[in-house]
């Protein structure tokens, strides 16, 4: 076993490397043709006369051909700013699409290649590694060593962790000019797939659901004995392949609007963007029905689902984010702090999260109607800070980048305005509670340490409290872990959820508050 | 707000600190001082086994943040107390410090039992009691170990063998008994717990009892002698026959001691102001007639500090226990118990069900007096509730009654095998009865485990 898990390493690692490596690859060489393929009408003339200097160029590494380019963008663009002819500035980024286009490298002559043998490798060699996994072992709870790990416990490993995948985002979200040979490498699937090339967002929608898978795996190994963590596995593996990868990917093939039908407002925060808006309602009958769909699950399928089974339905059973946090992420669970400072900060950020994402797009709504008239500016710009600080740089670099320092719901916990709405919800008016054992806690605390949320689970469980918390994914790890049997996630009639204050049975004496 | 008197608790387990905090509920203006060696902050001596095998770290066994007890004003003291001057309310500290004190709560908790075994004494020979018994093992067993015996088949001695097994030593179970913890399991229950240990490849050895414990000639443990003559070699020792109050330092005193310092119901000892709750308090008559003199787990703890701080705060309420329960957790397998499940009873004043699922992991038993009303249950490899068995005891519920209403105390996890079903339909077959069998809604029987 011990073998086939080893063999797994390498072929991971291997892949890793190969991975890290592509994007170095191949050299750059730019024309006018492409220049005019790949910029705006609006544009073409200007970047045609700035970068024909460059043209015909070699450029062997993507840094400095890429440094060039924006140097020239630049310079032209700092010239109108200090003469304030603000409209005549590029204000986009064509890094990403002319380096695409300039790349000449083996990859783009291999793809499947590559593709195998870098990603391709970190499945198999994730797969022979998880797989085998406690085999042997009855079932039981699996979490020896964790804290004596140096990948699970803010040892190196896991600093290094963190400090590759922080790496990885930032590049993703900013600078992706510079892994186009790792788009170049999913073109073929992408054109398989959607009919279109492949963009970073294709990559990362990839590397994201064969993460979910492979560490879905896992899961169904660390949690054998236990049929809820593994059908709620289940869920978020085929939700993350059907609808967020597969089926928006399907959608374009057959020239329909780009839509996954499980993310909500506003977690999808662009959803009332007009130049959404505008395609689906330019898309028929489809678009339309995607819109009325998004809507009803922002109006009816929340408060709906949430008052059935709390916000767990959402959260640690389809939700994307969820998905990865519960899989990717679960290694890292224990690292979510407990404490009450933490719980209060936790309250005033993602409830502020919330605020700027409802008051942003009731701009954006008003501004829609108003014919772009009334305060359009302040929208756009409330927009690009939205997506720069909110959706990138909080859910991206410190939501998955952060799992190694911080836990796997680092996102979930402070930031999603989702889960806010969610945890509202659930905190006031829902079926939804984890029920402790009448006076069975030893107070152990293996429930607080390893829930995700951070939530001090043991608080409520020693003085026989249900758990009613806004921030709870139902995940149900608390439960799983639990040596004594004390808590069950539950839903049943409102009637006696809240009970400030439990009284502990089996103790004749005095009828006490705990 | 001057304080109107000064309480001292001795000892920072869950007696001591339930009785500290019931103490500043009821009362915002009494001074309140836990003095404890150990450790300045109370932890959870249950989770010992857990920090050992890296599932948590020590501050996580701590149920408060530190802030909590400046917030209370409950003042933390550690330092280990040597005599008691009761005359004079005073303790004398190792550390030279005295403490005077109006009112005293001695709740000192336990000690590893000893017998005075050969070579108890040795390096690489110990108990598990403490926090500084924890890091003795942490460092006993840090490298050279490839072998382990554990003397004592009870509850610290199967955490201490599945701690072992954690760092890949080999362990060896002495138990005295016919079978493991048969002294409290029937026979089944044992019986069941001993193949789980077995699965787990420890060799457990029943009826087998220690001789002396062999040195190796330089004051380390090298072997361990049964009472049959047999040697084992071994590298480590864990001594886990049992537990008794930790109270040396109070014999010999005008304070009145058994085994345990004797208390009457409301908790005092023979001397005013002083009084005894925790594993360290001996009743001089039995609380209820199925109780014993002395209560070593951690519920009892924890509603002794609840009654004793009603009595200090001027309410004398006698500790009156209501239905017994417990739990604990075999390797993988989890029990429960409620009510009165002896390990052997009279065939002739008690009704006995048993089922066992055919996995051999997973069983319930139920006892029911002459006239089927029921006594107790216990459960393996699933979840019952205790609220649901408190009310079905308390109110002395048919046996019949019981199960079929079993669904209602279900506390297993959504889409766990319906155990409960099971259980039905055996009890309605053997005894020749028509129930009506809990089913499980269509998605979970679709989705969810089958037996
Ligand atoms: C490994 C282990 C696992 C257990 N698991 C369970 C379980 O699963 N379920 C269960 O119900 N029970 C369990 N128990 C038993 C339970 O922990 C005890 O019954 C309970 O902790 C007793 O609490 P207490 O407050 O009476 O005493 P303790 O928790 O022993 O506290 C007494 C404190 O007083 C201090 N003290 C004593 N003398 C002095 C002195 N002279 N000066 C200063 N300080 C002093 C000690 O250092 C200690 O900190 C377990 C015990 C152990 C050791
Ligand atoms: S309280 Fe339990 S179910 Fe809720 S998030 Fe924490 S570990 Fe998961
Ligand atoms: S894991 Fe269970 S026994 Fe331990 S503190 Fe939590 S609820 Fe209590």
């Amino acid at each position: 076993m011990k073998y086939i898990q080893l063999i797994g390493l390498t072929l991971f690692l291997t892949g890793l490397l190969a991975f890290t490596v592509i994007p170095f690859l191949g050299e750059y060489t730019i024309s006018e043709a492409i220049v005019l393929d790949n910029t705006k009408d609006i544009h073409q003339e200007k970047m045609k006369e700035l970068l024909a200097p460059m043209y015909g160029k070699e450029y062997s590494s993507s840094f400095s051909f890429i440094r060039e380019l924006n140097q020239k963008v630049d310079d032209y663009n700092s010239e109108l700013k200090a003469e304030s002819k603000w409209d005549q500035v590029i204000w986009d980024d064509y890094s990403f699409p002319l380096a695409k286009a300039s790349l000449s490298s083996p990859v783009q002559n291999h793809p499947w290649l590559f593709l195998f043998v870098s990603i391709g490798l970190t499945v198999l060699g994730g797969l022979f590694y998880n797989l085998p996994k406690f085999k042997g072992e009855p079932e039981g709870i699996k979490n020896n060593g964790i804290f004596h790990s140096k990948m699970k416990n803010r040892g190196w490993l896991g600093m290094l962790t963190g400090s590759y995948l922080i790496l990885f985002y930032v590049i993703l979200y900013w600078f992706p000019a510079y892994m186009v040979n790792l788009v170049w490498m999913v073109e073929p699937l992408s054109l398989i797939l959607s009919g279109n090339p492949a963009s970073q967002w294709f990559l990362y929608g990839l590397i994201y659901t064969l993460a979910i898978l492979v560490m879905g795996v896992r899961m169904f190994r660390k949690y054998k004995g236990n049929r809820y963590q593994q059908i709620r596995t289940a869920s978020v593996m085929f939700f993350q392949t059907a609808f967020a990868f597969l089926i928006p990917e399907i959608l374009v093939l057959l020239n329909k609007p780009y839509f996954d039908f499980k993310n909500i407002w506003p977690l999808d925060y662009s959803f009332f963007y007009d130049y959404r808006i505008e395609t689906l309602t330019s898309s028929g009958a489809i678009g339309m029905f995607m819109l009325i769909w998004g809507i009803l699950l922002i109006v009816v399928g929340v408060p709906l689902f949430t008052y059935f089974y709390g916000k767990r339905w959402y959260c640690s059973w389809v939700c994307g984010c969820g998905g990865l946090a519960e899989t990717v992420g679960d290694p890292y669970r224990q690292l979510s702090d407990k404490s009450l400072k933490s719980w209060k900060i936790e309250r005033y950020l993602i409830h502020g999260v919330l605020v700027l994402a409802v008051v942003m797009t009731a701009l954006t709504i008003a501004n829609y109607f108003s014919a772009f008239s009334f305060l359009g500016n302040v929208t756009n710009q409330l927009h690009s800070f939205y997506g720069f600080a909110i959706g990138s740089a909080f859910a991206g670099v410190v939501g998955t980048g952060f799992y190694p320092f911080m836990g796997n719901r680092v996102w979930c916990r402070f930031g999603c305005p989702l889960a806010a709405y969610l945890g509202m919800v659930q905190r006031f008016k829902s079926r939804f509670r984890i029920t402790t054992n009448g006076g069975q806690c030893i107070s152990c605390g293996n429930c607080s340490t390893y829930c995700e949320m951070g939530i001090d689970v043991r608080w409520y469980a020693q003085r026989g409290q249900n758990i009613v918390r806004s921030s709870c994914v139902g995940c149900g790890v608390c439960s799983a872990v639990c040596p004594r049997g004390v808590l069950k996630l539950e839903n049943g009639p409102e009637e006696g959820r809240i009970n400030e204050m439990p009284i502990l049975i089996g103790n004749d004496s005095v009828k006490l508050n705990a | 707000m001057s304080p109107s008197k000064h309480i001292v608790i001795l000892g920072n387990g869950i007696a001591g600190i339930t009785c500290a905090r019931h103490l500043r509920k009821g009362d915002d203006k009494i001074q309140i001082t836990v003095i404890s060696g150990e450790s300045k902050y109370f932890f959870s001596r249950t989770a010992l086994m857990y920090v050992y095998m890296g599932h948590m770290k020590f501050e996580h066994t701590q149920p408060y943040e530190n802030w909590f007890w400046e917030k209370n004003r409950i003042d933390l003291v550690q330092d280990w107390v040597e005599k008691v001057d009761f005359e004079g309310k005073k303790l004398y500290c190792q550390s030279g410090k005295t403490i005077t004190y109006d009112q005293l709560v001695l709740a000192t908790g336990s000690k590893p039992n000893k017998f005075g075994w050969p070579g108890q004494d040795l390096t690489g020979v110990q108990g598990l009691y403490s926090k500084q018994d924890l890091e003795l093992m942490e460092k006993n067993t840090e490298s050279g170990v490839k072998q382990a015996v554990i003397v004592g088949g009870g509850l610290i001695g199967i955490e201490m063998a599945e701690m072992l097994a954690y760092k890949n030593i080999e362990v060896t179970f002495l138990v005295r008994e016919s079978g493991f913890w048969r002294n409290i399991l029937p026979e089944e229950e044992s019986e069941m717990v001993g193949r789980h240990i077995r699965e787990h490849h420890f060799d457990l050895r029943v009826n087998t009892e220690l001789e002396e414990i062999i040195s190796d000639g330089s004051g380390k443990v090298k072997a361990v002698k049964t009472k049959s003559g047999e040697e084992i070699p071994c590298q480590f020792v864990g001594l886990t026959a049992g537990v008794s109050p930790n109270i040396d330092f109070l014999k010999g005193t005008e304070l009145d001691v058994d085994r345990g310092i004797l208390v009457d119901q409301l908790f005092q000892t023979n001397l005013k102001d002083v009084f005894a709750i925790g594993d360290c308090a001996q009743f001089r008559e039995k609380p209820d007639k199925n109780r014993n003199l002395i209560e070593q787990v951690w519920y009892t703890g924890r509603m002794h500090g609840e009654t004793l701080a009603q009595t200090i705060l001027g309410k004398p309420t006698p500790y009156k226990p209501g239905v017994w329960f417990n739990s604990a957790k075999f390797l993988d397998i989890e029990y429960q118990t409620y009510g009165q499940v002896p390990a052997d009873w009279d065939e002739s004043q008690v009704l006995n069900f048993y089922w066992e699922h055919s996995s051999g992991k997973v069983c319930f038993r139920m006892l029911c007096d002459s006239d089927g009303r029921i006594l107790g249950v216990n459960n393996f490899g699933f979840r019952l509730r205790h609220e649901f068995f408190d009310k079905a005891i308390r109110e002395q519920w048919s046996g019949q009654k019981v199960i079929q209403n079993l669904d209602k105390a279900n506390f297993d996890p959504e889409f766990f095998a319906p155990y409960i079903s099971a259980i039905q339909r055996k009890y309605a077959e053997e005894n020749n009865i028509t129930m009506k069998i809990s089913k499980p809604s269509f998605f979970k029987r679709l989705i969810g485990a089958k037996l």
